[in-house]
């Protein structure tokens, strides 16, 4: 599904991700960890093609086709979704308008006729229920003056109604309270399914509890110095990165 | 990664949809202005000898005055020795008897504007008086309306037919003397539209004027004056368009209205004068007074504006809340891209008793457009509990636009009650990325975000006209992203 060789990217000059090789297949979960400024976020970007990043060396493909060649919008309506660690406010588009859009620009790209009003609304519905938010935050402005907590929710939200092949998921469970954190990984688990894939960028071990993953990565400056199963994401929540900090050095 | 990058403040070429000149033969007078010039114009026109006199003292009034420097625009000096003041396509007669004497090359201007004078044709519900340089060539559904009453014709026909009624009200809202550019227009003004709804009338259909500027280095002075009698109600609209000329290019109109006791008034505008280029060569200059008199206890006027085009603008539809219980509303989109300026807003002037006023106003900078909202809002002495709401918002397209914002408040009247709300938001690359992270390219986004900014005005917009502006703002930022 996602094949990241050897990815250096730089912003403002400064490398960040100084070569990551990273091969998610469809149905797998990879959790992606690693202290704060190590690149995550920055490889979740080069993804998603956020602009003001260059990618100095290495490929991304995805599904066979060289993602790094494709506008941000194109990714996406292949099937390529972030949820952000931090969700912009979109004054004046309310939820409903903006997520209409996107899935109907989706469908256009995949060749299928736009949903119509009643189909939709009963598709917000029924996902709405899935990550239990609040009907009212579904109207309301896309993410404007939402809760830390809410913005996130809203993310998930938007995934389920999206159906994305591939979701790489930025710290979704960072602001979010227990009970939302299970509801949302609950969530998360219902959109697991044997044609997905997910990435999850977390710093804590809590979610994985929730959401198992196939493997789990340590990313350190700008590179990923190690892969293992579940009991990985064990060990660093007892022995932090520190142990690991020798491998990443050049 | 350059295919990527969206840059919400690179702007490339936006499209000016109404930019073709019409090869039409044309009187003109020869450029320049004074006394003589006047006498000219009055003369074609075969005004009465009091209508020339007022001209006249406007102009004499006009020599004595500066050009104002207090709006936040810059432009090199204009000079008003360079200017024809007059221009009207050639005709048979002194004007068209019917459809059937309009030059067919008119016809298809403005059919090509979307504005078809055929009355079967498209704008079945409007009448209008097509407005070509300095005259009138045509207006539509004459006959349907004066069924009722209406009288809805070129100003200069007005003087010619209603003398009395032109006498008495012209000026009224606003002076010659008033400010440089009105008084300008007093001594020159060609032509524009008049309309007077009798007592009680509800004017079955919109009214509307489209003002066309075809020759060089002509301005365009236009007079638009509206009288609603008790009881009356009227919607009129105003659409305007040039086509693409290097030179900038003057207009500066004088629109008055007047509503009676219980009257309506709304006057809606989408205004679309040739911008400029992206580099910010050419243009119109849109130095208009517009200004509304309610003078009969609750009457209510209602502007609403959506202002894409001009090089510069400078535009400030104001109420003059006269009679007890009126109500004075503003509404207002306006857009900044390119090196366009728009210094624009409004005045409330409370005088009667239990008045109100609101103002709404939205406006878009993108590009190096620079927008300024002024308005002021004065409760006079005598205007007990009288109530406004204002509210100013504004959105930036990218970082190298600004949005000012002065509101002037003069309260005098301790029973008033004042509101006032303004934001500011930013369109930035941020925002415009989440759009494409869900499928939704740039062009979309940023018209998405547009449309939920203004719809509060929109809404205000007769429907067909909400969508019509809706597509303008659609085409005028075109490019403003990616
Ligand atoms: N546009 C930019 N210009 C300069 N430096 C940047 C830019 N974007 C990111 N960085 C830097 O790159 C490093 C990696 O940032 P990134 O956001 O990817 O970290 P992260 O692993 O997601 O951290 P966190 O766990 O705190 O979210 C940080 O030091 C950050 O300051
Ligand atoms: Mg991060």
């Amino acid at each position: 599904m996602l094949e990241v060789k050897d990815l250096h990217a730089s912003a403002n000059g400064r490398e960040i991700l100084k070569g990551v090789d990273l091969r998610v297949k469809a149905g797998e979960v990879h959790a992606i960890m690693g202290p704060n400024g190590s690149g995550k976020s920055t490889l979740a970007h080069v993804i998603a093609g956020r602009p003001g990043y260059e990618v100095t060396r290495g490929r991304v493909l995805y599904q066979g086709q060289d993602l790094l060649a494709m506008t941000p919008e194109a990714r996406a309506r292949e099937g390529v979704f972030l949820a952000f660690q931090y969700p912009v406010e979109i004054p004046g588009v309310s939820n409903v308008y903006f997520l209409k859009a996107a899935l109907n620009a989706i469908r256009k790209h995949r060749g299928q006729s736009e949903l119509d009003a009643m189909d939709f609304l009963s598709l917000v519905k029924e996902k709405a229920k899935l990550v239990d938010i609040d009907e009212s935050l579904v109207k309301r402005a896309v993410n404007e003056g939402f809760s830390g907590g809410e913005k996130k929710r809203n993310e998930i939200f938007q995934m389920a109604i999206l159906d994305p092949p591939l979701a790489v998921l930025d710290e979704t469970d960072s602001g979010l309270d227990i009970d939302a954190l299970r509801i949302v990984a609950g969530g998360v688990n219902q959109l697991r399914t044997p044609e997905r894939a997910i990435v999850l960028v977390t710093h804590y071990q809590r979610l994985l509890d929730y959401i198992v993953p196939d493997v789990v990565h340590v990313l350190l400056d700008g590179r990923i110095v190690k892969s293992g199963d579940k009991e990985l994401a064990r060990e660093l929540e007892a022995r932090g990165y520190e142990w690991l900090e020798a491998s990443a050095a050049p | 990664m350059s295919s990527d990058s969206i840059t919400a403040q690179d702007i490339a070429a936006r499209e000016y949809r109404a930019g073709f000149v019409t090869d039409i033969e044309s009187e003109t007078v020869p450029v320049g202005l004074s006394e003589d010039v006047i006498r000219l114009i009055s003369g074609k026109k075969g005004e009465p000898e009091w209508l020339l006199e007022w001209r006249l003292k406007a102009y004499r009034h006009w020599l004595t005055m500066q050009e104002p420097t207090w709006a936040n625009v810059h432009h090199p000096p204009i000079d008003y020795q360079a200017i024809a003041y007059y221009s009207a396509p050639k005709q048979k007669k002194d004007g068209p008897k019917s459809l059937a004497d309009v030059d067919p090359k008119l016809l298809e201007t403005y059919e090509k504007l979307g504005v078809p004078l055929h009355e079967r044709a498209k704008l079945a519900g409007v009448a209008v008086d097509a407005v070509f340089d300095s005259v009138s060539v045509a207006t539509t559904f004459r006959a349907k309306l004066e069924e009722v009453g209406v009288i809805f014709c070129s100003f200069s026909e007005a003087v010619q037919k209603h003398p009395e009624l032109v006498r008495k009200w012209l000026g009224t809202v606003v002076p010659y003397t008033d400010n440089f550019f009105a008084t300008l227009n007093s001594a020159v003004f060609t032509d524009g539209s008049f309309c007077y709804i009798p007592k009680g009338v509800r004017c079955p259909m919109e009214l509307s004027t489209y003002f066309r500027i075809n020759a060089a280095n002509t301005g365009q002075f236009e007079r638009t004056l509206i009288i609603a009698e008790e009881g009356a109600y009227v919607s009129y609209l105003e659409g305007c368009t040039a086509p693409i000329r290097d030179e900038n290019q003057l207009h500066a109109a004088v629109v008055e209205l007047v509503a009676l006791d219980h009257a309506q008034i709304k006057y809606s505008t989408v205004q679309n004068w040739y911008p400029g280029d992206k580099e910010g060569k050419g243009g119109i200059y849109n130095f208009v007074t517009k200004r509304g008199k309610c003078l009969g206890r609750a009457s209510k006027i209602s502007w609403t504006q959506v202002e894409t085009g001009s090089a510069i603008t400078w535009k400030y539809p104001s109420c003059i809340l006269q009679g007890d219980d009126s109500v004075g509303e503003f509404y207002s989109v306006a857009l900044a891209n390119n090196y366009q300026q728009a210094d624009t807003g409004t005045k409330m002037i409370h005088i009667g008793k239990n008045t109100r006023s609101t103002i709404i106003s939205k406006g878009i900078s993108a590009g190096h457009g620079q927008n300024t909202y002024r308005g002021l809002v004065r409760i006079g002495k005598a205007a007990d509990d009288s109530r406004n709401y204002s509210q100013c918002d504004s959105l930036l397209l990218g970082d190298q636009c600004g949005a000012h914002t002065f509101p002037y408040i003069e309260v005098l009247n301790s029973t008033a009650q004042m509101e006032h709300e303004a934001s500011t938001s930013k369109i930035g690359e941020d925002q415009l990325f989440y759009f494409q992270q869900r499928g939704i390219a740039p062009e979309d986004a940023v018209s998405m975000i547009v449309n939920g900014f203004c719809k509060e005005v929109f809404k205000e917009l007769p429907m067909e006209f909400a969508v019509e502006a809706q597509k303008l703002l659609g085409v005028s930022l075109e490019g403003s992203v990616g």
